[in-house]
């Protein structure tokens, strides 16, 4: 183990994290808001059993373990990204796995908003649509920031759990290295190299979170 | 013209039905500042909502301008809600614009161009004298300073109505009253109805033409606020125009019953003239105020006021007299003469 390997599994580790949160967040966005929006004092409410069945099927993708929900989802990585091994292919799962997740947080931030602001857009004329795109994402946004720092930190950690089945980064060398090797010194590293990776994430996304809130801003 | 027809709203409760409206009917003259008073939980806030239909009606009718509002299609609404604008209590700005983009807003909604829109944005602020604060946000703004960007966003859409609720219950005594200066002055130079929802006589007096009284989701009194405060008819009207002037146990305790009390009540009666202080000075007859809660519209008194009178029947007899033939004054016996 060079530092290059290092460096080069930190690099993979941060493209993996990074790329599967973004996409976990373009499914879970709009399904958090649906979450809201779509309750019957929302400001779309959808039919009760649509609700009723979204619940459901959220609630059950949470609860698989990742490493199984991960051998579950083979087939789709193998459409996707044509193989079910490498740094790409755990993008797939990861996704799976985290989707659900940021829709919880994407709610609950959501769910923060005073109702009265969107009472008064209602009382301006605002449709459903401009409610949700200039009001309660808008309205929401450092909670939303501070909810994928969140989501990052946790993907990340899954993402070094995705060593064990043939994904890159971290958690691979932690684990070829260091569990089925027994080198402790480089599992530490590794180990170290994530921790850092984490107070990144943490520290740029608290920044980016109090910037973003002008309630604070004195 | 605003006209409330037979407006009923019941709320579907876990435990059972709540009628929070039951038969209003009310009619709103255009230019008029309106007022809706009543305690908290008698239905006011849910009346308010009736009107731009936030709430909608179990039964009855919301008819602004000659068109019945439940009849319209959610696009038409939205266009009609442009026109009847809205402040409230917790002012509900946007927290994450500044105060220039939350007046922008309602016109952002209305697909205004946005130079066009900061242009009037600006010219609004001026109007509510915050012409200074267009780049801060609300959370740099004082609550009185909030209500104003909140009315400057209100008035984007050239309104021609206002529905405040509870627009002042949340700001200081002297706040609150450049915000109804504020409410006034903009009623009269822009023609703008307006209706405000209060819990406190104070603001009725200060600003409104007329008034209807709310309780337990009934209008029980309606008319020219001068009349309300002059003859309250109703237990309801006397709380509110008169708290503590009315025949609360507190005060039918502090009186023997064989104590000669009257109530009066003042109907405009001028203030030039010192009704209690004359009654002494003229006849020489001595009375005790036991309560008093009257207040000064245009050099007239409106309240009420109780008196106990000597024991002596000849002498109360003729206080009654000297009092009933001051202007504006009604007598009446609490305990027998």
């Amino acid at each position: 183990m060079t530092a290059i390997d290092f460096a080069f599994a930190v690099w993979e580790t941060f493209y993996i994290t990074i790329l599967s949160t973004a996409f976990a967040l373009v499914l879970g966005l709009p399904l958090g808001v649906l979450l809201v929006a779509g309750d019957k004092d929302g400001v779309l409410p959808l039919p009760g059993w649509l609700m009723h069945a979204l619940n459901i099927v959220i609630n059950i993708l949470r609860s698989v373990p990742f490493l199984i929900l991960m051998i579950c989802v083979f087939p789709l990585s193998r459409l996707i990204v044509g193989t079910t091994v490498g740094t790409n292919a755990t993008i797939v799962p990861l996704v799976v796995a985290s989707f659900p997740f940021v829709a919880r947080l994407v709610e609950t931030s959501l769910r923060e908003l005073d109702a009265g602001v969107i009472e008064a857009a209602q009382s301006m004329g605002a449709t459903p649509f401009q409610i949700i795109t200039k009001v309660m994402i808008p309205e929401s946004l450092p909670s939303l920031i501070s909810s994928m720092t969140t989501a990052l930190t946790t993907i990340l950690g899954y993402s070094a759990m995705s060593g064990a089945i043939g994904g890159g980064g971290l958690g691979k060398i932690a684990i070829s290295y260091g569990y089925y090797r027994y080198q402790a010194d480089i599992m530490l590293i590794a180990v170290v190299l994530l921790i850092i990776l984490v107070q990144l994430f943490q520290t740029v996304g608290t920044a980016l979170c109090n910037h973003s809130d002008k309630r604070l801003r004195k | 013209m605003i006209e409330i027809k037979h407006v009923s709203k019941t709320f579907q409760m876990k435990d059972g039905a709540v009628e929070a409206l039951q038969d209003i009917n009310l009619t709103i003259p255009d230019g008029m500042i309106y007022g809706i008073i009543g305690m908290s939980g008698a239905g006011k806030s849910t009346l308010v909502r009736c009107i731009n239909l936030l709430e909608r009606p179990t039964s009855g009718s919301v008819v602004i301008d000659g068109t019945a509002m439940e009849t319209l299609t959610p696009a038409q609404l939205r266009d009609r809600r442009r026109e009847i604008t809205m402040i409230f209590q917790q002012f509900n700005l946007l927290m994450q614009r500044n105060c220039l983009k939350n007046v922008c807003f309602p016109m952002e909604l209305a697909g205004v161009k946005k130079a066009d829109a900061e242009k009037r944005a600006r010219e609004l602020l001026q109007t509510v004298g915050l012409p200074d604060k267009a780049l801060a946000y609300p959370a740099q703004l004082s609550g009185g300073q909030r209500q104003r960007v909140a009315i400057a966003r209100a008035l984007a859409t050239n309104p021609k109505v206002l529905l405040c609720d509870e627009a002042t219950s949340a700001l200081d005594p002297d706040t609150t009253r450049s915000i109804l200066s504020l409410i006034r002055e903009i009623n009269q130079k822009l023609g703008i109805t307006v209706v405000v929802i209060t819990h406190q006589m104070s603001v009725v007096e200060a600003i409104c033409d007329r008034v209807a009284i709310l309780d337990g989701g009934r209008v029980v009194e309606e008319g020219s606020v001068q009349e309300i405060f002059a003859r309250p008819k109703t237990a309801a009207a006397r709380r509110l125009v008169a708290p503590g002037g009315g025949m609360s146990s507190r005060e039918m305790a502090s009186f023997a019953p064989d104590d000669h009390v009257i109530r009066l009540t003042f109907n405009g009666s001028s203030t030039s003239k010192p009704l209690v202080a004359s009654l002494a000075a003229e006849t020489g007859i001595l009375v005790s105020i036991l309560s008093a809660d009257t207040r000064d519209l245009n050099n007239q008194c409106f309240g009420s006021m109780m008196l106990r009178l000597p024991r002596d029947v000849d002498q109360a007899r003729k206080a009654v007299a000297y009092i009933k033939a001051a202007p504006g004054v009604t007598v009446e016996e609490v305990t027998g003469l």
